[in-house]
């Protein structure tokens, strides 16, 4: 706790910028800057939002209803209070951020799936005084219409200031978030796919059989109507295969094509997964789906002997597979508002939708709290972070977090294989194929959590009642019938004459090729852009940008060039148009520089200090550099990128706020357990170590001795609390808790509560020891332990009031045992001891590394020398007495042991014991 | 000392007995700063053998010897293979030309013998179903073989081929054994010293003669030592220290402590509680060439070769039988007893006014008896007129049971072993803390800086 708040607040901005160089002054990667606000009252806001946190809206643009909120993050109706959401939702989807543009662009034959990339914008309303930044996504629904359902994932706070300047890490976070659901949805749509095909083939099969009676039985009256109209039925089924196969094609090209959206990164694992299902389903269906080769057969005459055999494997088929059979496809589609479209969870294969939902809330709560508190908290990071060396010795644990943010850099964000790692679950599911009925037999009972199957069950209802009105024995009958359970089929009913005639043609003069792609056909295109797709421009080999605004975005790269520092090494910049009512950038566009295009060009980054939002300067402070762009001097890749907000971190600082004292040690049920945070239950948290604050503080107003208390275990002398009642020394023993060197991530170094004696193997391991006075024999063995050990450890004995250590005059610790201190609040105390803690850390680093107080400089120098130089450093450099200079040789011998752990393998070897000969003197109250 | 923690007055009186010397917290000359706690056995851990500059072995009635790091405190090799106690641990180093190889050479109670290579860990030789448990090794480097002995005397060479064999005729065995010039070997046997002489033969074979035996303890025989190349020295279970000629085998000097004796006389009441002969049994001897160090019961016992007399004594050095003892110079001796301590002892001058300093230290350490000894308790005190004190100048306190035995890897550290189960390492802080700052510049320029 470098930094806090409190100070933070009241900085002013007298010296900023301009100040002389002091020679004094901390090197600039260890300086804290001022607060990026600190130029304004940061009172003087006054909000007249109609909510009280920021929150995480989920809206749709829905093709029947037009934007319509869908969930909120967190989800209590409190969180938006008044806030009219439905408004909302109307404001941030009217953005045609994408100019989404779907149905058949010039050139292709069958319809084509848009790979739109993600937009993100910020947008406010300063009437509702509500800012948000906003995420828009888009995702496949083979009912849609041009199979697109556009969403958005909003951030929505009352200060504008803290989107603008989290800007980066809101992108990161909901770019995140969104690919996750996007790759659900892709699996879902690629299911979808696969349960449609087989409809198709099925209808297919039976409109052939019917075809092929209807000839036989009339010969002669070749081109009756009915005639025609199953053959024009038959071959916009045919159609309608193809369709499909290459929108499967297309949907499993989907991470083949290049990303044009520098921040979408995704993670290599899903892709694999994602692109083998699919190429397996293409697989499957290319040999499957021969329709024409079909028909062929049909007409040489065989239809008889095929019919049957048909009708065998279809009955076969129904036995084999009770949970999906077929159903036929209906040549009508239906209106656009009869049909119900899909909720987001029902486009969204389920374990991805929960893994962005905890993504989106672990985003909200990483966000909570003001700008200034984000700000402090992400400087406190960034500076404990470059003190990885004596973090251990009184930091909250960084570990985590680090290895979180790396992981996050290197291994792209995976949110579902994240959530997934650690279940049984760790092969998605993949996509029952039609022929392996038994394999989803098999599944089916067994795996009642199976996502994949749970999905399946979720949409299947409707499909299964209109199978048992379509039963085989009548289908004939049902072709034609209502549309009622008719998932629409995109074929549509004007088109549907000519085209089937065409396809007719088609299909048979294609019938030798029947995987090739009819894109060449010319006439196909403009046919099968039937009436209800919206046709828009056109999207070459599925780039996401329309060409239309990449001429707008090259002209204004062009322009751009020269003022703002563009990232030539490849990276690609977007430039997005934003509707300039709504959008809070003066400029009309966002510049987007993506963290995770930029990880290759750190090497030059001097040019990189791009600011996130170009009209934000105010964001480029120096320790920025930390969580915008690389910083020069960062001695990895991935630091630059690191994400300031400790997300997990803090997600365990705030849910593990119920203390994990289930001390293994007790022998009694504590009176008060919610004293003690320590005990082997869990990681200490900083919620915890605050509240330790106020024990500390009470301590220190309370003892007189507390200074030598507190210099027994700065000094690395075992303190043990000696009470009857243990709720008394558990508080004791947490409030002392603050003040063990390096307690070890969970308070290893700290025993709340013992009721047995203890050896010199506890005495090695704990550095303080809450230890039970008994009135029994046990007892007197432990009293007989302590006496015995008396030499090593100091008593501070709860119930007479007295403390018994070796006599300590320093000054070194007057300034946080001060027992007429003015410090009323726990949490201010335990900023200022951290910040008295953090300077001796500081010290004892400079001391440990400092080469000419340790070894000899010259080789004619003996140990004296060296040894009265380091006294010398301690006494007057330092200005520290003995019982000062003790705690920063422990505190020094700690870093030592720390720095050199790794490489001795501090596993085989014990740890030692440091001690050392002195009287102890017994203080009373 | 401790009675203000008590906050009541129960027990207190168990706490008052508990120290008999006490030296307080504070120790100047106490440069052990710093411990390392080595676990690993199971079960009482009573041998220590030192391997070379940097290791040790540890074995005890676990069956199990352990060779540990005494610079890191790292456990390097885990020797498994006896099933019951170990009785005794040697090293062996033969000299095969130019390369001398140190091994280990374990004995225990499951009548197996045992050869292993330390650096391995692995099981060289071994020889089971013996007929009687080996109670102590000998080994003769000059010849290359080493002699067991027990319930009988074995030799063997280097590849564990039983050279000759001699039974005994006693019930106790042999339980101690040294080396002699001219080929002898003197082995202890209940009240009797037997010396044997092997002879080489010309086609390489040894045999095995008794010379002679020499009866003139009074009681058991606990402790046999060299003590320089015409002297050996024995040591009873009832307090006879003599020294013997190495070549001619005859008594150069005979001192018998009583330690009681004085005391006897003078007090009434103690003699309800004193005489117990293990009080004056000797348990351990040490020498260093010039003084033999005799562990008597609860005491250490100085005895000077030169002058043979007592150079200096300190009745209750210990709050129990002393088990191990080692000079460490001609004025510097270490102690380890059942009560769970180490203790460093200064010979040093008495002050001019001896008589009033001793009292009053006398009476410091028989604290917990209902009475002091109004007289010098020694008749020795006044006899021995250039005698002088020992001063306990630091203890080791950690073992939670008796400490077994201690070796010194002089500053590298000290390795003590004990009943509880444990070994500690006890170390010069100082030093640790200056090789630690060495290791961390060293990996701070392999790191290239932090």
């Amino acid at each position: 706790m470098i930094s806090s708040p409190d100070v933070v607040a009241f900085t002013k901005e007298d010296e900023f910028g301009q100040a002389d160089p002091d020679p004094w002054a901390v090197p600039e990667e260890f300086s804290v800057p001022l607060s990026p606000i600190s130029d304004s009252n940061p009172w003087a806001k006054t909000s007249y939002a109609k909510f009280t946190k920021d929150f995480i809206l989920i809206s749709e643009f829905s093709e029947q209803v037009g934007p319509q909120p869908l969930l909120t993050i967190p989800e209590d109706p409190k969180v938006c209070g008044t806030f009219d959401l439905n408004y909302f939702s109307l404001r941030i989807m009217s953005v045609d951020y994408q100019a989404s543009f779907v149905g058949h662009p010039p050139g292709s034959g069958y319809p084509r799936l848009s790979f739109v990339e993600d937009s993100r914008v910020v947008l406010g309303d300063s009437k509702e005084g509500a800012f948000a930044y906003v995420h828009h996504l888009t995702l496949y629904d083979l009912e849609a219409r041009g199979f697109v359902r556009p969403f958005c994932m909003a951030y929505v706070s009352a200060d504008e200031r803290k989107i603008m300047l989290q800007f980066q890490e809101l992108s990161l976070r909901f770019s995140q978030a969104s690919e996750c659901l996007k790759a659900g949805n892709r699996r879902a749509f690629a299911k979808e796919l696969q349960r449609k095909l087989r409809d198709l083939e099925y209808t297919h099969s039976v409109l052939q059989r019917e075809e092929g009676l209807q000839r036989e039985a009339g010969t002669q009256r070749m081109y009756s109507a009915h005639a025609v109209e199953k053959a024009n039925e038959l071959a916009n089924v045919e159609k309608s295969i193809y369709e499909h196969r290459d929108l499967l094609r297309q949907i499993s090209s989907y991470n083949k094509r290049p990303r044009r959206d520098p921040q979408a990164v995704s993670c290599e694992k899903c892709i694999n997964e994602c692109l083998s299902e699919c190429e397996q389903l293409i697989e499957k269906y290319a040999k499957l789906a021969r329709p024409f080769s079909y028909t062929g057969k049909d007409e040489t005459g065989q239809e008889g002997q095929k019919d049957g055999e048909e009708v065998a494997e279809e009955g076969e088929d129904v036995k084999r597979r009770p949970s999906y059979t077929p159903q036929l496809i209906k040549a009508k589609s239906a209106k656009c508002f009869d049909k119900r479209l899909k909720t987001l969870q029902e486009l969204c294969d389920v374990t991805f939708y929960d893994a962005t939902v905890t993504l989106l809330k672990e985003t909200e709560k990483g966000f909570r709290g003001d700008l200034c508190y984000l700000h402090t908290r992400r400087l406190d990071k960034a500076l404990r972070r470059k003190q990885r060396v004596t973090n251990f010795l009184f930091e909250e644990d960084l570990g985590d977090d680090d290895e979180e943010d790396e992981r996050g850099i290197l291994r792209p964000f995976c949110a579902v294989n994240h959530a997934v790692d650690n279940y049984t679950l760790l092969n998605p599911p993949h996509i029952v194929l039609g022929t392996e009925p038994l394999v989803l037999d098999a599944l089916e009972p067994s795996d009642p959590c199976h996502p994949e199957t749970s999905n399946n069950q979720d949409t299947e209802p409707g499909l299964v009642e209109s199978h048992l009105d379509s039963s085989p024995s009548d289908q004939t009958l049902e072709t034609q019938g209502s549309s009622e359970g008719n998932k629409g089929s995109f074929s549509s009913d004007k088109s549907g004459l000519d085209l089937a005639e065409k396809q007719l043609d088609l299909a048979k003069s294609e019938a030798p090729y029947p995987d090739s792609e009819l894109t060449h056909e010319p006439d196909m295109e403009r046919e099968s852009s039937s009436e209800d797709m919206e046709t828009t421009a056109g999207d070459e080999d599925g780039d996401g940008t329309p060409v239309s605004l990449l001429e707008v975005v090259s002209e204004l790269e062009a322009s751009r060039e020269d003022q703002c520092e563009v990232i030539t090494d490849g990276a690609s910049d977007i430039l997005i148009p934003l509707d300039s009512a709504c959008c809070m950038a003066q400029e009309g566009f966002l510049y987007e520089a993506s963290p995770a295009e930029i990880t290759p060009c750190v090497g030059k980054s001097s040019n990189l200090q791009t600011p996130v939002v170009n009209q934000e300067p105010q964001a480029l402070l120096p320790i920025q550099d930390d969580y915008t762009v690389g910083s020069p001097g960062s001695e990895s890749p991935a630091t630059g990128l690191e994400l300031p907000v400790g997300l997990f971190g803090d997600a365990v600082s705030r849910t593990s706020v119920e203390e994990g004292s289930d001390c293994t040690m007790s022998a009694s049920t504590g009176s008060d357990r919610g004293a003690s945070p320590l005990g082997y239950g869990g990681v200490v948290t900083l919620r915890q170590r605050k509240k330790a604050g106020q024990g500390a503080l009470k301590f220190v107003r309370q003892y007189p001795f507390a200074m030598q208390a507190l210099w027994c275990l700065l000094s690395g002398r075992t303190l043990v609390v000696l009470g009857v009642d243990e709720g008394r020394v558990r508080r004791l023993v947490s409030a002392l808790a603050l003040f063990v060197p390096a307690p070890g991530r969970c308070g290893e170094r700290v025993q709340a509560w013992l009721s047995c004696p203890f050896t010199l193997t506890d005495l090695q391991r704990w550095k303080l020891i809450g230890l039970q006075r008994v009135a029994s024999p046990v007892g007197s063995s432990m009293l007989y332990s302590l006496s015995r050990y008396s030499r090593y450890i100091s008593i501070l004995d709860a119930d007479h009031k007295t403390l018994r250590c070796p006599p300590y005059r320093g000054k070194l610790l007057a300034n946080i045992a001060d027992h007429r201190t003015y410090i009323r609040r726990g949490s201010t105390y335990f900023l200022h001891l951290q910040s008295t803690l953090c300077e001796m850390a500081a010290k004892a680093f400079l001391f440990t590394f400092t080469h000419h107080l340790h070894l000899p400089v010259s080789s004619t120098e003996g140990p004296e020398v060296v040894e009265g130089r380091r006294r010398c450093f301690l006494q007057e450099q330092l200005g520290l007495g003995e019982e000062d200079s003790q705690i920063l040789l422990y505190l020094s011998q700690l870093i030592t042991q720390h720095y050199l752990q790794p490489s001795t393998g501090g596993s085989a070897a014990a740890t030692s014991f440091s001690f050392n000969y002195t009287t102890s003197v017994l203080y009373k109250i | 000392m401790l009675r203000w923690i008590l906050g009541g007055r129960e027990a207190q009186g168990s706490l008052e007995k508990g120290s008999v010397l006490c030296i307080g917290e504070e120790q100047p000359k106490n440069w052990f700063t710093e411990l390392q706690v080595l676990k690993g056995h199971f079960d009482i851990v009573r041998f220590l053998v030192q391997i070379d500059d940097f290791r040790c072995a540890s074995a005890g009635d676990d069956g199990l010897v352990l060779v540990w790091n005494v610079e890191t405190g790292e456990r390097l090799q885990e020797l498994r293979g006896h099933s019951q106690q170990i009785t005794a641990i040697n090293t062996f180093t033969c000299n095969d030309g130019d390369m001398s190889h140190i091994s280990l050479i374990t004995a225990s109670s499951d009548r197996s013998l045992s050869l292993w290579d330390p650096d391995t860990g692995n099981r060289v030789q071994t020889i089971s179903d013996l007929q009687s448990s080996v109670k102590c090794l000998l080994v003769l480097e000059r010849q290359c073989v080493f002699v067991s002995g027990g319930g009988e005397l074995c030799v063997w060479n280097k590849d564990f081929q039983l050279q000759c064999h001699r039974p005994n005729h006693s019930d106790t065995g042999i339980t101690a054994l040294i080396e002699l010039p001219k080929n002898c070997i003197a082995a202890a046997m209940d009240k009797e010293i037997v010396i044997y002489r092997l002879t080489v033969s010309t086609d390489s074979s040894i045999s095995v003669a008794e010379v002679r035996c020499l009866s003139d303890h009074q009681d058991r025989i606990r402790a046999l030592i060299n003590v320089n190349d015409g002297l050996f020295a024995s040591g009873s279970h009832a307090g006879e220290l003599i020294l013997w000629d190495a070549i001619e085998w005859n008594i150069t000097a005979y001192e018998h402590i009583l330690w009681e004796e004085s005391q006897a006389c003078t007090q009434a009441e103690i003699r309800l509680t004193a005489p117990k002969p293990s009080e004056m049994s000797i348990q351990h001897l040490t020498t260093n060439g010039r003084h033999i160090l005799a562990a008597v019961g609860s005491g250490l016992y100085v005895y000077s070769i030169l002058t043979k007399a007592v150079v200096a004594y300190r009745k209750v050095a210990h709050d129990s039988n002393v088990l191990h003892t080692m000079l460490l110079s001609d004025s510097e001796l270490m102690s380890c007893s059942e009560d769970g301590s180490v203790r460093m002892w200064e010979i040093q001058d008495l002050p001019l006014s001896a008589e009033p300093a001793s009292s009053g230290f006398f009476g410091m350490w028989t604290f917990g008896r209902s009475n002091k000894p109004s007289a010098p308790p020694l008749k020795k005190v006044a006899d021995v007129p250039n005698i002088r004190m020992l001063e306990l100048t630091g203890d080791l306190i950690g073992h939670s049971g008796a400490v077994q035995m201690f070796v010194s890897f002089r500053e590298n550290g000290l390795v003590t072993c004990s009943t509880d189960h444990l070994l500690i390492l006890w170390k010069n802080g100082e030093r640790q803390s200056q090789l630690r700052s060495l290791a961390l510049f060293q990996k701070l320029e392999e790191n290239e800086g932090l």
